[in-house]
């Protein structure tokens, strides 16, 4: 072998040993975070944290009960308005959509899609905080559901286009209607994907911070009521980690365990609810 | 099982079963967007009979099966001209899903839907309102589609559990819960092996005197088996169409002839 | 023998006819979905008609100016996006320079190296690290990457590079250029799973030629199955982008909240996504929030920009299919 095909052969391996490497490191860097995470996080976690308020700064205990219940309220909320919403725009986007507009409603939802979810928040903050002088979950609990509806809309309607349209002729030929099809035949098909897309939707819009940030913002006791700005997880950890007390820092922790295992379940269900489906179906 | 089970099924109750022409294209042409599919089809299909559609590839028989049922209107951008009559009424003017229920389809591969054998069978019954016991109709269509037998340990198992001929004969089961009047089937056996093509021949030898029964198929053995009529189709147009042992012995076009004799395919 | 010539999904005008199919059901599912579709429509609208009005003063009073200048003053009520602006670019541009390479290079090593079940594996774990919420990265951030940037890579980097002006000058361990090494670490999964399948749908018959040809394994990787993916591979490089633009929390908490331009990526500085977030609450007058709301503007026009042209070329990618680049 000449020296040039020797070093064509090294730097052939060279460089392949090196993409193997970047992927270790990709993957490295997940099980550094919730390593990481689970260790400071699993210290601070007790059962104070999931059941009490917080202390003033200073005092040591405390928890983040209305934290916990409040991110469940807005996201309540939102999941109330986006996922009908999400949902009923990707069947007409998929069943009943002519050329031009269910072209223009796509591009719409792309577009809204790639929106930072601060400009989401601003906008929420003049359509609801503005009028009613206030903060509030709703206002929180609209922004998550702008987001959330047209990531519904998108996932909904790519599992509905999947269903073979043999499917809905079978049925059109035994002389149902066509919503009558969509409903009890198109739907009922696609319902794993849909709601797999679902799943991982309201996942998403409970890490959210910034669109929280001046919608509900925060409440360091429980929140009253629907129109009250209240406590969620994501700001508490924001705010608790920049601030300069160690018992705060202890508490996101906790709370920043609470939130990704969250997270990560409902993703690693849908994931599973999605790969099990496609393997049941011929 | 009678039809009283069933809501009102129009003017068919009641009229003389032979010769009489039950499904009729008149002057039938149809277009995809500019291109025409479909020129100037005429021809009358009677009741209680077999008519097979026969043609090569693309010639239009599949096209101008699912003009009979409007399910040809799934597709964007197509255009008919002429009329085809159910029992001399033109199925323009009548309500589609009534009309597909007293005209039933089933199509090449089968596509029994994500759900249980009962369910499948029983989906037409409840979409059309269904009064009386829906078990004794689903048992019913499964012995004309000669199942039972085979699924009735296992009726609520998924449809798709079945093999390719069980799926097919589930399909026919489907389409013929409904009672339908014609059941028109676009070539229902070209997935299938040589056993479950016999078993659903069979069957429609059965079948044709509850019902009329048209039949595209690519096999021109299998129409010179079961059917009464054939009809050759070639480029969108009916070239011929006559009683079947006339256009296998002595077809009257030398296409035909061609097609017959597998000069071309 | 009349010959009648119908629409084959006939519809008879008039508003007896609608009334008639409304009955039937389907016009009814067909006008709500619709309405629910054409929310999507109004909410973008009104996004963009809110965006512009509640900057109206602060458009009326800077004009173009707003995006040149880079004054930021409430007290008295200077305001200019060229810091934040600076800020959102640097970041986003350091990020892509670390995510780019070893994003490409994890590709490579899962489309074309890692046998199948490895490959799936790896890329389930990474397309996690995509849920990962934001504020997440950024409280492991503050107390993890600060400390190590403050205490072994900056000093290391002002040892050896520091005759660089990007390099130059007291570190923090906050700054422009611990806000890149976060945003690479957000977009890397975004890079990695979109240029894999890119490298996935180039045909076998590609490689296998070059491999003929008598190239090595990494020649016909790199010389002929990246340069056919190419636009798939752009295209999450430009989404990835897009992500980095808008990206808020872990960002906020690690940049140093200093809305001046400076050269040295040691030093603090801010984005247009930080300073909403954490002046936005505190600003007093109608400027000072107006001039916010602009920033929110421009952001939501640059990322759309990027967004558009990302979609693009994915677009382009899985059109193109075979054919020749």
């Amino acid at each position: 072998m000449t020296l040039r095909n020797r070093w064509r052969k090294t730097l052939s391996y060279m460089m392949l040993s090196l993409t193997g490497v970047c992927a270790v490191l990709a993957v490295a860097v997940l099980f550094l975070i919730l390593g990481y995470l689970f260790y400071n996080g699993w210290r601070s976690l007790d059962w104070d944290f999931l059941t009490k308020l917080p202390k003033p700064p200073g005092e040591r205990g405390g928890g983040m009960a209305n934290a916990i219940v409040g991110s469940l309220q807005i996201i309540f909320l939102a999941t109330l308005i986006g996922l009908p919403v999400g949902f009923m725009a990707g069947v007409y986007l998929s069943e009943f959509g002519g050329k031009t507009f269910a072209f223009l409603i796509r591009y719409m939802a792309d577009l809204l899609n790639g929106v930072p979810s601060i400009v989401i928040g601003i906008f929420a903050w003049t359509v609801v905080v503005v009028p009613l002088h206030h903060f509030s979950a709703l206002a929180g609990g609209l922004a998550l559901s702008l987001i959330l509806i047209p990531v519904t809309a998108r996932s909904t309607e790519q599992f509905l286009n999947s269903v073979p349209q043999t499917l809905r002729e079978g049925a059109l030929a035994l002389g149902a209607s066509k919503w009558r099809t969509i409903a009890t035949v198109v739907v009922p098909a696609a319902y794993r994907g849909i709601a797999t897309g679902m799943i991982l939707g309201v996942a998403r819009i409970a890490g959210e911070t910034a669109p929280l940030l001046f919608t509900s913002l925060n409440n360091q006791f429980w929140s009253t009521g629907f129109d009250q700005p209240t406590a969620s997880l994501p700001v508490m950890v924001f705010t608790h980690a920049i601030a300069p007390y160690d018992d705060w820092h202890r508490q996101a922790w906790a709370a920043g365990l609470v939130l990704l295992l969250g997270v990560l379940v409902a993703n690693i269900a849908a994931r599973l609810i999605l790969s099990r489906g496609i393997s049941v179906q011929r | 099982m009678s039809t009283a089970n069933l809501p009102s099924a129009g003017s068919a109750a009641g009229k003389p079963v032979g010769q009489h022409g039950k499904l009729k294209a008149v002057h039938l042409s149809f277009y995809y967007g500019t291109y025409q599919a479909l020129h100037d089809i005429s021809l009358e299909v009677p009741a209680n009979r077999i008519t097979a559609l026969i043609g090569p590839s693309g010639c239009g028989k599949s096209t101008f099966l699912r003009t009979l049922n409007r399910i040809s209107e799934t597709i964007r951008n197509t255009r008919v001209e002429g009329e085809v009559l159910l029992d001399d009424e033109n199925v323009m003017k009548v309500d589609v899903t009534a009309l597909r229920r007293r005209v039933g389809m089933v199509f090449q591969k089968s596509n029994p839907f994500p759900k249980s054998i009962f369910e499948n069978v029983a989906y037409g019954l409840k979409v059309n309102g269904h009064r009386g016991s829906l078990a004794d109709a689903v048992e019913h269509s499964l012995k004309r589609a000669a199942l039972w037998d085979e699924v009735k340990d296992k009726l609520h198992k998924s449809a798709y559990a079945l093999s390719g001929g069980q799926q097919q004969r589930l399909c026919i089961a489907r389409a013929l819960a409904v009672d339908p009047e014609v059941l028109l089937l676009d070539e229902p056996c070209s997935a299938l092996d040589p056993i479950a093509t016999a078993k659903i021949e069979d069957l429609l030898f059965v079948l044709k005197e509850q019902c009329t029964i048209v039949i595209v198929t690519h096999n021109m053995q299998q129409a010179a088996r079961v059917a009464d009529r054939t009809g050759f189709f070639l480029l969108g147009k009916l070239i011929e169409y006559n009683t079947t042992e006339i256009i296998f012995k002595t077809p009257a076009r030398q296409e035909t002839e061609d097609y017959i004799t597998g000069r071309f395919g | 023998m009349a010959t009648s010539s119908v629409l084959a999904a006939p519809s008879p005008t008039g508003a007896r006819a609608f009334l008639k199919r409304l009955r039937s059901g389907d016009e009814v599912a067909r006008l709500i979905t619709l309405a629910f579709a054409t929310s999507i429509l109004l909410v973008t609208v009104g996004l963009l008609y809110e965006l512009w009005i509640g900057s109206a003063l602060a458009r009326q009073r800077f004009g173009f100016g707003f995006l040149t200048s880079s004054a930021w003053d409430p007290v008295s009520e200077r305001f200019g996006a060229l810091p934040f602006i600076y800020g959102t670019v640097v970041t986003s541009a350091v990020a892509l320079i670390i995510a780019v390479p070893l994003g490409l290079g994890a590709a490579i090593f899962l489309a074309e190296l890692a046998p199948p079940r490895v490959s799936s594996t790896f890329t389930f774990f990474i397309e996690l690290l995509a849920a990962v919420p934001s504020v997440i990265y950024g409280l492991l951030a503050i107390f993890t990457l600060v400390p190590l940037m403050r205490t072994v890579v900056e000093p290391f980097l002002s040892r050896t590079l520091g005759f660089l002006p990007i390099f130059k000058g007291a570190f923090y361990g906050v700054g422009y250029l611990t806000g890149g090494v976060i945003l690479a670490i957000m977009t890397l999964p975004f890079i990695i799973s979109i240029s894999r399948e890119a490298l996935l749908e180039v045909p076998t018959e590609q490689r296998e030629a070059a491999l003929a040809l008598g190239a090595t394994r990494w020649e016909s990787t790199w010389q002929v199955v990246v340069p056919y993916a190419r636009l798939g591979i752009f295209g999450s490089i430009f989404l990835a982008l897009a992500r980095a633009l808008g990206e808020t929390m872990a960002v906020t908490m690690v940049i140093g909240n200093d809305p001046s331009i400076r050269a040295s990526l040691f030093a603090p500085g801010y984005t247009i996504a930080a300073i909403i977030a954490n002046e936005f609450t505190e600003a007093t007058g109608e400027i000072y929030l107006d001039a916010l709301v602009g920033l929110g503007l421009v952001l939501f026009l640059l990322t759309i920009v990027i967004n558009a042209v990302a979609r693009l070329l994915i677009i382009a990618t899985t059109r193109r299919g075979s054919t020749n680049p």
